[in-house]
């Protein structure tokens, strides 16, 4: 089990690591073979400018007519001849889904969920992957073992089990019940993990000498080194929870505890889809994340960290 | 939980300036041990509670025919002789099998051409496109499938008003299975572009300039120097998009309910699906149980292949 848990972390070390070996060389070459092929790089331009920007286009639209029949009446949504600007602009979509559906409550409860278990993921994910980096034990080894058999049993295989260790720790029907399973995750680790086998051991030896403690060299200088880490994985587990649907489908139980991915099911899942409210609810979901997006895009668009992630 | 544990082995630490002999090889004892053993602490509760012990569980449930409450009784391997037998267990599996394959081949074709263009220097506003492109990731499953469902609605969708205003025949998105499916495909691809999008950015960059160039400069034309020089630079990354995409592709569950919750009647329903819809809807529990043990075998039957593959090539 090992061995084949091993490697989709493996790889992506060795991805992370090619990164680092070969950035050296990248920045030599430059100018100088940049003259040689901007001729022919030149001529390539217009037909693959037109094709990239074809396929962005083709990637826009769903979202775009998803976005704009959102500002649609009801009466427009379904009348033919469909038109991709919205003939009469209306926020009723909105309002209604703010209102009728007690959507400010899930939003609220998303919210809760999302920034609590990013903090602690984010808390303890440094922690674990600082010790599996710098302490090198039996028992840190074991745990390194552990955290990549993780990532063979995803939760959907352990669907029913799952909900009878919650129920059993009296942690159903609470928003406990999806923030602590979801702290740790094998990725935060392996992030940290490589961060600090990156981090010198002689400022570690350093520190040692001059008599700092294990733990009081970890929060005065490891962690504070590992801020572009730190904000990456905070993106990233902001994501995966604001997005989570299986934790709280089966967590939670009482609609006043709905996320609001299970709202937006139950909405999409009914017999008559409501659309407009459904079209609003859905636009309203997605606006947190592209704002997180939009102020920290640099830590999520800079490839070589993000290399050898997913969940 | 392991709060408190931090702050009273902390404090023993930090103070003391001369050790004696004895204090000092605690001291190391601490340093050594104590020190990783509170970092990890937490976590290895966490691993403990929320996945050893389902883990276990779940293996245990699947010899019983418990329905939520009561009492567990052993049935041997009944459930899973109901399973091997059960047309239902077999169509979800052979679905996700036939979703698993076109979509994942998609997703990589999809995420490398995207990630080609967008490193080639030829192209303009190549920061702008990355953005555009990346905006899926944002958007969750659910609403990955809302978007998709309401772009292909049969009666009311974008996509069959353009075809009849071409001339064309409106298709059956949603009451055909395979058409369905298709769009699940391409709404799979969509939503999964962006992440492996940017690891073979990250790859293709560093493919070292000079091995192109040599390659341009014997002869070879723009395909055969990515057949022969980008593919092989690419391999480990190639090698991880294609594994995580197959794992995903078939534990997809959350899109799949949004998009077309299964349908039409059960005939996309996939794996996961399957398991949800017999261990809760129906509380068949141990059934459901056994089904997650084929799956789990089928996950890593997967990885070891894919990783055996992996060897033999590199």
């Amino acid at each position: 089990m090992a061995t084949a848990a091993n490697m989709p972390p493996a790889v992506a070390e060795e991805a992370a690591l090619g990164t680092e070996r070969a950035g050296a060389p990248q920045r030599k070459r430059g100018a100088k073979n940049q003259r040689g092929n901007r001729e022919a790089r030149a001529k390539a331009s217009v037909p693959l400018t037109a094709l990239t920007w074809l396929i962005a286009a083709i990637y826009a639209v769903p979202l775009l007519w998803f976005l704009l029949s959102s500002f649609k009446p009801g009466s427009e949504l379904f009348s033919y001849p469909l038109s991709m600007i919205p003939r009469e602009w209306t926020f009723q979509g909105f309002v209604d889904a703010w209102e009728r559906v007690d959507f400010a409550q899930y939003f609220l409860n998303t919210a809760t969920v999302s920034i609590v278990t990013t903090a602690l993921t984010v808390f303890f994910s440094a922690c674990t992957g600082y010790a599996l980096a710098k302490y090198n034990n039996k028992g840190t080894r074991l745990f390194f073992i552990c955290i990549l058999a993780t990532t063979m049993l995803p939760t959907e295989v352990i669907l029913n089990p799952t909900f009878s260790v919650i129920r059993d720790l009296g942690l159903y029907n609470s928003l406990a019940g999806i923030i602590v399973p979801s702290v740790l995750t094998a990725t935060g680790v392996f992030m940290f993990r490589q961060f600090f086998l990156t981090v010198p051991d002689d400022l570690l030896h350093s520190a040692r000498i001059d008599g700092a403690g294990e733990l009081a060299i970890f929060f005065r200088i490891m962690l504070p080194l590992s801020r572009p880490i730190l904000f990456t994985l905070a993106i990233f587990s902001f994501q995966w929870r604001w997005n989570d649907y299986i934790w709280p489908l089966i967590v939670l139980n009482d609609p006043k505890w709905y996320t609001l991915q299970v709202a937006l099911r139950s909405i999409v899942g009914a017999e008559n889809i409501d659309w407009p409210v459904l079209l609003g609810a859905s636009v309203i979901s997605l606006l947190p994340l592209v704002l997180v997006f939009l102020v920290f895009q640099k830590y999520v668009l800079n490839a070589d960290v993000s290399a050898g992630l997913k969940d | 939980m392991a709060q408190p544990t931090i702050s009273t082995v902390a404090p023993p630490e930090s103070p003391a300036p001369r050790p004696a002999a004895g204090k000092a090889a605690l001291k190391r004892r601490n340093r050594y041990v104590i020190a990783p053993l509170v970092l990890i602490g937490v976590n290895v509760v966490l691993f403990l509670v929320f996945f050893v012990w389902p883990g276990a569980l779940g293996l245990l449930y699947s010899f019983t025919d418990y329905r939520g409450i009561g009492k567990l009784h052993f049935i041997g391997f009944a459930n899973f002789q109901k399973l091997f037998a059960d047309a239902g267990f077999y169509a979800a599996l052979g679905r996700t099998f036939t979703y698993t394959v076109l979509s994942v081949p998609l997703v990589y074709v999809c995420s490398l051409g995207v990630a080609a263009l967008l490193v080639s220097k030829a192209v303009r506003g190549r920061t702008a496109a990355k953005m555009v492109i990346f905006l899926p990731w944002l958007i969750s499953p659910i609403v990955v499938g809302v978007i998709w469902k309401w772009l292909f609605g049969q009666d009311f969708g974008f996509v069959n008003f353009v075809i009849s205003t071409l001339g064309g025949h409106p298709l059956p998105w949603s009451s055909d299975g395979n058409l369905a499916l298709a769009v699940v495909i391409f709404a799979s691809a969509w939503g999964g572009t962006a992440f492996n999008m940017l690891l073979f950015i990250a790859a293709l960059k560093n493919i070292p300039e000079s091995l192109l160039e040599a390659a341009e400069l014997d002869g070879a034309n723009a395909w055969q120097r990515f057949r022969h020089v980008t593919l092989p630079g690419i391999a480990p990354t190639s090698f991880m998009v294609i594994l995580l995409s197959t794992i995903h592709a078939m534990k997809e569950f959350a899109m799949i309910q949004a998009l077309t919750g299964g349908g039409p009647g059960t005939q996309n329903t996939l794996i996961v699906q399957y398991i949800y819809k017999t261990g809760f809807e129906q509380s068949k529990v141990g059934y459901a149980s056994a089904a997650s043990m084929v799956l789990m075998v089928v996950l890593l039957a997967i990885a070891l292949i894919q990783l055996r593959f992996n060897r033999k090539k590199g």
